[in-house]
């Protein structure tokens, strides 16, 4: 059972956005985000939805795999539609009943909202589905390198994250085998209360925990035999390239960006 | 080539070691000399403190007293540390909890990056570490998908990215099945016979150390033994006395030669017991 689950998400594939370096990917879905929130009317929002879809065409992402992701998000857009909806006023009254009224404006609204969020969360989605964790991580790095100067632990908060990433699979299996060790002496994990459920997985968490402190100390002693002494002076086995379309791609986004700011300041 | 003739890459000097806060001394005063290019297995039973003289050998431990040197340097000189390490490189036991990345290739290029290598020779060094451990095939595989030998291949690959001049292997076939072990002492015998690189394995199975150019039997924190493991082997009394069991083959000529035949104890193949055997039959 959990086998299941996926971390970090990640289809690979060999698409052009599959290829883009991910520091390009993470400016991009900033941009795309900045630009979302400057669209204020139909013409904008139709040039996002193009966008958004057009992104998505290029990743040979399954549009369902991406509403998929929608799912555990429903009840924040269904409420944020709500709101829009009975909050706007102006333009011509649709419904008037008790306290509530909703205009043609109220509609438009909604309906605009809903679809930035949906995008919003497709487009970030789009981000961690193409890109793998450890690439992710490096990017950030780079992209963060300047906070080292401010004393910001940038090296150290991408090496726990790209080790934490590396021990899931690891931790799962060992998760696996304590769980089977119990249910061989009776633990019973599947039936009962929630509350009796969650009592039968305590036994599982203290062994857990008191292993990944083992494993974690001697990682450690393992990285400092060979010879980790922390980012400084360190190379990279693969470097990062910025190719031809990833600025295409950065240029792109830019004229996307500026395109809503314009529109953003007619009205459109 | 004379292995004696040789500067010592490893020297162990008067090694006295306690663990913090625990009141009985673990390793009463060795003196060990690994000479450069050999390939020396130590054996010892749990608590006998082979584990404890790996990760001295690599600094990860300081003596309490005594001194340790690593291709002349003492490893208690803090800011040569790096130059120990990348000197001695060192296995461990627990396969996964070694490997730091998620991919193989990335995992045996940590070293290297640690150590400042240009990306380029990085490539090349990897590449050239996986063909050493037969794992160049599945150098994009993710660690946790492979066997505890193929894990434990890809861990001394990641020592030797480092282009280290000893290997300390720290009991790594513990946790391995007897496929697993068989590959991980097939590849150190290789590395030693055909690099030249000096290998010090340390283990618990009496089989692994018949490879062995010389045989350091651990006891309660002492030398109980060391020479060759034919010369080591034939002690039978002693090994027995430390709770060590003997080859078979060893153990085969130890009880015909109580029975009063005149067997050379140091046959240790199947073979030359055979042979040996034969030929105190056709004397006979």
């Amino acid at each position: 059972m959990l086998k299941d689950i996926t971390l970090g998400q990640f289809f690979p594939g060999n698409t052009i956005v599959h290829r883009l370096d991910p520091r390009t990917k993470l400016i991009l879905v900033i941009v795309f985000i900045a630009a979302l929130f400057t669209a204020v009317d139909w013409f904008s929002y139709g040039l996002m939805f193009l966008v958004t879809a057009g992104c998505i065409s290029l990743s040979k992402i399954k549009l369902k795999t991406l509403t998929k992701g929608l799912k555990p998000l429903i009840f924040i857009i269904v409420l944020t539609g709500v709101l829009n909806l009975f909050y706007t006023t102006g333009g011509k009254v649709l419904l008037d009943w008790w306290i509530f009224t909703v205009t043609t404006e109220g509609v438009k609204r909604a309906f605009l909202m809903v679809v930035r969020i949906m995008m919003l969360i497709m487009g970030t989605f789009l981000l961690t589905y193409t890109t793998s964790p450890i690439a992710l991580t490096d990017g950030l790095e780079i992209l963060l390198g300047p906070l080292k100067k401010l004393h910001v632990p940038v090296h150290e908060m991408s090496m726990m994250m790209s080790m934490a990433l590396r021990f899931i699979p690891t931790l799962i299996e060992e998760t696996d085998k304590i769980m089977s060790a119990q249910k061989a002496r009776g633990a019973d994990f599947e039936t009962g209360k929630l509350t009796d459920r969650a009592k039968a997985l305590l036994p599982l968490l203290v062994p857990l925990f008191v292993s990944s402190f083992r494993r974690a100390d001697e990682l450690a002693v393992a990285m400092e035999s060979r010879c980790y002494h922390g980012g400084e002076g360190r190379t990279r086995m693969k470097q990062l390239h910025m190719k031809g379309r990833d600025w295409a791609a950065l240029a792109l986004g830019a004229v996307v960006l500026a395109a809503t700011i314009v529109m953003n300041v007619y009205g459109l | 080539m004379n292995l004696q003739d040789m500067q010592p890459i490893i020297r162990v000097e008067d090694l006295h070691y306690t663990y913090p806060g625990d009141e009985i001394e673990t390793l009463h005063g060795l003196d060990l000399e690994i000479a450069e290019g050999s390939f020396v297995a130590v054996l010892g039973h749990n608590g006998s403190g082979k584990s404890t003289l790996a990760k001295l050998m690599n600094a990860i431990l300081l003596p309490t007293s005594g001194r340790v040197y690593v291709d002349g340097i003492d490893t208690a000189d803090e800011d040569r540390l790096l130059d120990v390490r990348r000197t001695v490189g060192m296995v461990f036991q627990n396969p996964d909890n070694q490997i730091v990345a998620n991919v193989v290739e990335d995992d045996v290029a940590f070293a290297p990056e640690n150590l400042g290598v240009p990306s380029a020779e990085i490539r090349k060094r990897v590449d050239d570490a996986l063909r050493t451990v037969g794992m160049y095939e599945y150098r994009l595989h993710a660690p946790h998908l492979l066997s505890g030998g193929q894990k434990q291949r890809v861990a001394i690959a990641g020592v030797l990215a480092m282009q280290p001049r000893c290997v300390v292997l720290d009991e790594p076939t513990a946790m391995l099945d007897p496929v697993g072990r068989r590959e991980v002492v097939a590849t150190v015998t290789r590395l030693c016979r055909e690099r030249g690189m000096t290998v010090v394995l340390i283990t618990h199975h009496m089989s692994e150390c018949v490879g062995a150019d010389r045989l350091v039997v651990m006891s309660e924190g002492r030398i109980a033994a060391d020479g060759t493991p034919r010369e080591v082997f034939s002690q039978v009394e002693l090994l027995r006395s430390e709770g060590l069991s003997v080859p078979a083959t060893t153990e085969l000529i130890y009880e015909l030669r109580r029975d009063g035949y005149e067997l050379p104890l140091g046959a240790l193949s199947v073979g030359e017991c055979a042979a040996a055997i034969m030929a105190a039959v056709k004397g006979a």
